[in-house]
């Protein structure tokens, strides 16, 4: 479980870590629609050097990006491959049956992986220097106008933070379910799939039950504590939006007027 | 005299789908400042009464009134405000984030501006001595700075009463010992009254009064001194007895002759030494 990198969040003093949640994760959104602007080798070194920037400015070591690829690495792979021997067009550099190498393809699945490499580099730049929690707020902050639209805003996400808030928890307890369950003869992950399925059943059931528990002890303890919905409350936790917000979606401003002028060059 | 801060008159309350009552005709009266400790084994309604008095539960017969105001749907809000509970499971009743978001979730739930609220944050996190855990997560936290942490956000909301609901129940001694002095300064210090809800006989010797409940009925309202008298009627309702009362019963079961009255762990030491020099 230890290899999920999402929701990894590894503390630091950086400048991106102190950026506004909310701007990291407008810009972050932002990036991936104007990938897509990006159509030629000039564009693609512009995105990157703007990715490398932030992953330099960040402070948190290379390894990490590339830790996050790997998962999607055969993902990645399969696209590109099909991007390469799929595309015709340009010099013909191979051909056999419905396979052909040619100068379009090679390009076109070259780019193919820059998208998916910048993607992600960008989103494990997100999630690593932006507290799950810091994510959530900004997601309730940026839902604010959906309230005259009557989505339960605060509710959604008093449900996120606590839903983040019992990962660990919950994870703690699987291993220890899983743990008195092996001691008791289970056997996780042997056997055919159908006998796979059958021995998460003695891990579920517990799980959800002593879920269930948890819930109802949180809900009298929330009661008690005084909580009486999102209305008439007041917020401990407050971001504000400072001059390297605005300079940062300046930066990216910027590098989508140059991206266009890239784009037909 | 004064006003009681808790007076509970005629309470009684059945959980639906059972046919017994948890609580009947219970009349119970608890001073400003006092400390109560209440006992009684395995569902004998403990815990029930904890909720009746701060309305998570609604009584069958009877009424409740907290400092002088009678609890109703309508009054509710206002006088759980008095009120902090400290429940039994400190990873259950943990809804912040973080230590410092969970003290303050009280504190937003009432409305306090973030200035105060800062403020405190703060100074309960201090009192507990968990100010400097206050970025910490609560998957990094023991059990007894959980519970410590939940202490904290009582603390911030200044009630009148604190209710421990087993609060000390998943602790190692360490910690268990750590929560209830920290309750002992409170209580002392800011004037809180505690009602202590546990099977802890030590903890419920700290008390000023000890307040027996068995299946239901209040059977006995005394001093920790008195209550622990009965020793044999206590182990007969399933509760059990402090060390000193043990001893005195294995000294006792010796053929010496020990005094009657209950003696706390210090009297017991000065009786055998006077006894030891008598010889």
């Amino acid at each position: 479980m230890n290899k999920v990198i999402l929701g990894r969040y590894i503390p630091g003093e950086s400048l991106v870590h102190h950026l506004d949640p909310r701007s990291k994760l407008i810009l972050s959104f932002y990036f991936i629609i104007i990938i897509f602007l990006a159509n030629n080798w000039q564009s693609y070194a512009l995105l990157l050097v703007l990715t490398l920037g932030g992953v330099f400015l960040s402070g948190v070591s290379f390894g990490f990006f590339l830790k996050g690829v790997r998962p999607l690495i055969w993902l990645i792979l399969f696209t590109v491959l099909l991007q390469i021997f799929f595309s015709r067009g340009g010099t013909v550099y191979w051909q056999f049956g419905p396979l052909a190498l040619t100068s379009f393809g090679v390009i076109n699945g070259s780019y193919v992986f820059c998208r998916f490499v910048l993607i992600i580099f960008m989103s494990t730049l997100l999630t690593l220097t932006t507290a799950p929690l810091e994510i959530a707020d900004a997601l309730e902050s940026l839902m604010e106008p959906l309230k005259k639209f009557k989505v339960p805003v605060y509710e959604i996400s008093l449900m996120l933070s606590i839903a983040l808030r019992f990962v660990p928890t919950l994870m703690d307890e699987t291993e220890k379910i899983m743990n008195a369950q092996r001691s008791r003869g289970v056997n996780f992950g042997e056997g055919s799939i159908m006998k796979q399925i059958k021995a998460v059943v003695p891990l579920l059931i517990p799980l959800f039950v002593s879920s269930f528990n948890r819930a109802e002890d949180l809900a009298t303890a929330m009661e008690a504590r005084g909580y009486r919905g999102g209305e008439g409350r007041t917020k401990y936790r407050i971001h504000f939006w400072k001059r390297n917000d605005t300079l940062a979606c300046i930066v990216f401003g910027l590098a989508t007027l140059v991206l266009l002028y890239l784009r037909n060059w | 005299m004064e006003e009681p801060m808790i007076e509970i008159s005629d309470l009684s309350f059945q959980y639906p789908q059972q046919e017994s009552e948890a609580l009947s005709h219970l009349n119970l009266a608890v001073a400003a400042g006092e400390w109560l400790a209440v006992i009684g084994h395995n569902g004998s309604g403990k815990s029930t009464l904890a909720k009746l008095i701060d309305g998570l539960l609604i009584p069958k017969t009877g009424t409740i009134k907290i400092a002088g105001v009678q609890l109703t749907s309508s009054t509710l809000w206002n006088i759980r405000k008095n009120i902090g509970m400290v429940f039994q499971n400190p990873d259950n009743q943990f809804v912040g984030a973080n230590v410092e978001e969970d003290v303050a979730f009280g504190l937003e739930n009432q409305g306090v501006p973030r200035e105060t609220m800062i403020k405190r944050v703060e100074a309960a996190l201090t009192d507990v001595g968990m100010w400097d855990f206050a970025q910490h997560e609560p998957a990094r936290l023991s059990g007894g700075q959980k519970q410590r942490v939940a202490l904290a956000g009582v603390i911030a909301l200044q009630p009148k009463i604190i209710i421990m609901d087993e609060a000390t129940s998943m602790l190692d001694p360490e910690g268990r010992k750590e929560i209830i002095q920290l309750i002992q300064n409170l209580n002392k210090k800011n004037g809180f009254t505690v009602i202590s809800i546990t099977h802890d006989i030590e903890e419920a010797s700290l008390a000023q009064r000890v307040v027996v409940i068995d299946d239901g009925l209040l059977v006995q309202d005394d001093k920790p001194a008195k209550v622990f008298q009965r020793g044999a009627a206590l182990i007969e309702s399933g509760l059990d007895i402090p060390f000193s009362e043990k001893l005195k019963n294995e000294i006792r079961n010796q053929g010496i002759d020990v005094p009657q009255e209950y003696l706390t762990e210090k009297g017991m030491v000065d009786w055998l030494c006077q006894f030891i020099s008598k010889k």
